[in-house]
């Protein structure tokens, strides 16, 4: 390292470290607190909101919603990711990068409009009832992008030469997917697996707009928002989901870079 | 693993010739079949997104009367976007307004933007140095920050959001915190429902999403472009703005869309944090898809809404795009 080990620019990394991870650790320290208001001083620790989550009517249903929303999407998203991820390094296809941009898209439109547009082709042109399907719909277009990234780099990741060497022994082109690609990829599909997973967990927008009266969990949340009392749960139990999503984000991580040692990370 | 693909090598020697001439038709055809495999993902994105946004488009130029939509082409919703229908009492939420009539669609489009134009700017500033950090500064341990850095943008946006309405709330933490601690009498009420707020929140929400960007294109910067500035008489400062700077704009300009863009539309930070004079679009958009119920209109102040971000978009490219090999040379 050419400056001094403590320079200006490390404590302003940790800082910035600080500064994001601010609002999240407060909101668990108070999700221990004892009282009902969220304000200093501290009143000492307990578990009692974390065990008052069990009394929510609702939070459970929400829950298992989330759950039957976020596994289906986790997994189609996935496969629909892998097949573009092995089309798009295979060959030199033409048209390729607009595809890409296309496939990108929902990452920068806002998210509101993404959701009163399926809103309206639903509703209006389709007139189909909203459900969970709807919200699984939306949530799938929204976590593509990121399937088709984390399996795009991973497909760029490795040597295509083994490919190669398959299928000059002799191998199907089927059986070197299988016996090749696949295990060589397998991390990205973990990873893509639970990245798409928490995202579709974690929506609130699309669903706000589709689910109809089947709320899923973030929709739970901002029902309970209005009322007063219910905050300090409401604080408990979004450090759960807070934890849970770290959790499954961490270890989408790891998969993502195992046996891919050198390279960078390219979100 | 040897084992099975030794079996299967034997096994299926006996077939190379059948094979091979399989193979061959399959490689020639290696477009065909890359367009196969990518057509299920482009059906998706099709029925999910092309369709859904043209028939926001077509639903723009429609009527609607109570609960019907009449479809005949009209222009009027766009006209009613800049209609003079409504009273500020400031614009902005700070600059004192008088009570005239305005468009309060316009103006509530010129603020969102506003407001995310300042939350991309706060959000590039502050992080860039952390990327600048990451590129050049760590030696080890370069993947444990930048996934201690990432992992926030992939939590509950929602929760994120709510953290900071308890911080900044009247009887949050950090009025309670100054009240206890005895710096302030009482309770500041200009921390909360304010565009100041919205841009605060909405800045910290996506500052985990721009260091990305920017880092990558700090690390693609060679080396010894560096060194050869220091050799020929440059200082630091001389040589970052020279060589690093440029260099690392088109980082920068990714981070800054990918941040602006969404931001602009948000509705769940002004509606947590905004109130009435941090109002943004989105809330608009959602009441007239809601309560208000006029489709028609909500559709075409939408359509507005992005039409207007792009062009945004394509100026700031263009202009952009002229600066910077001048800058490079």
């Amino acid at each position: 390292m050419r400056n001094s080990p403590v320079g200006l620019l490390n404590i302003y990394a940790v800082g910035f470290v600080a500064l994001l991870y601010g609002p999240l650790v407060l909101l668990v320290l108070f999700s221990f607190n004892n009282s009902i208001y969220v304000a200093f001083p501290l009143k000492g620790a307990t578990f009692r909101w974390y065990a008052a989550l069990f009394d929510y009517p609702g939070l459970l249903s929400a829950l298992w919603n989330s759950i039957r929303v976020a596994i289906p999407v986790s997994i189609v998203c996935t496969a629909l990711g892998l097949l573009a991820a092995k089309a798009l390094t295979g060959t030199r296809l033409p048209g390729r990068k607009p595809i890409i941009g296309l496939i990108m898209v929902p990452l920068v439109v806002p998210f509101i409009i993404l959701g009163i547009a399926l809103l309206t082709m639903v509703r209006k042109t389709f007139d189909l009832p909203l459900s969970l399907w709807t919200v699984g719909a939306s949530h799938l277009l929204v976590c593509l992008p990121f399937s088709v990234l984390v399996l795009l780099s991973r497909f760029e990741g490795f040597d295509r030469s083994l490919e190669e060497a398959s299928l000059d022994l002799g191998e199907s082109a089927w059986m070197t997917f299988w016996r090749v690609t696949f295990p060589l990829v397998l991390p990205g599909v973990v990873s893509s697996l639970l990245l798409s997973f928490t995202a579709s967990f974690d929506e609130f927008l699309l669903a706000f707009f589709l689910s109809g009266d089947k709320p899923t969990l973030p929709i739970y949340i901002w029902s309970q928002l209005r009322f007063p009392q219910k905050l300090p749960g409401v604080l408990a139990l979004g450090s759960c989901i807070f934890a849970f999503s770290f959790t499954l984000v961490v270890l989408a991580e790891r998969f993502r870079r195992r046996g891919t040692p050198g390279q960078r990370s390219t979100l | 693993m040897t084992s099975t693909a030794e079996r299967a090598s034997n096994g299926e020697r006996t077939a190379v010739g059948s094979w091979r001439g399989g193979r061959a038709a399959w490689l020639s055809h290696g477009r065909l079949r890359g367009y196969l495999l990518l057509a299920p993902t482009l059906l998706v994105v099709l029925i999910l997104l092309v369709l859904p946004v043209f028939d926001l488009l077509r639903t723009s130029f429609c009527t609607q009367v109570y609960l019907k939509i009449d479809c005949s082409f009209t222009l009027a919703n766009y006209g009613a976007i800049f209609e003079p229908n409504g009273a500020f009492g400031s614009l902005f939420g700070f600059i004192p307004y008088p009570h005239l009539q305005t468009p309060i669609y316009a103006v509530l489009l010129a603020r969102s933007i506003g407001v995310a134009l300042l939350a991309t700017i706060a959000v590039i500033l502050l992080a860039y140095p952390m990327a600048y950090f990451l590129a050049f500064r760590l030696v080890r341990n370069r993947i444990r920050w930048i996934v201690l850095i990432t992992v926030p943008f992939w939590t509950s946006y929602l929760l994120r959001v709510f953290a900071w309405k308890i911080i900044l709330g009247y009887g949050g933490l950090i009025n309670s915190g100054l009240v206890t601690a005895g710096i302030i009498p009482e309770p500041l009420e200009l921390l909360l429902y304010n565009p100041f707020a919205v841009i605060i929140v909405l800045a910290h929400s996506w500052l985990a999403f721009a260091v990305l960007p920017i880092y990558v294109s700090l690390d693609k910067i060679d080396r010894s472009l560096l060194e050869a500035a220091t050799d020929l008489g440059d200082t630091k400062l001389q040589r970052f703005l020279r060589i690093t700077l440029p260099l690392s704009m088109p980082g920068v300009l990714s981070a800054s869309l990918l941040v602006f863009i969404p931001t602009v539309g948000d509705y769940i930070t002004p509606s947590l944090v905004g109130g009435s004079s941090g109002m943004m679009l989105g809330s608009v958009i959602q009441s007239l898809f809601g309560q208000a119920n006029n489709q028609p209109l909500g559709a075409a102040v939408s359509v507005t809404m992005m039409a207007i971000v792009t062009l945004l978009v394509c100026i700031f490219l263009k202009l952009v795009g002229t600066k910077t090999p001048a800058a490079v040379t």
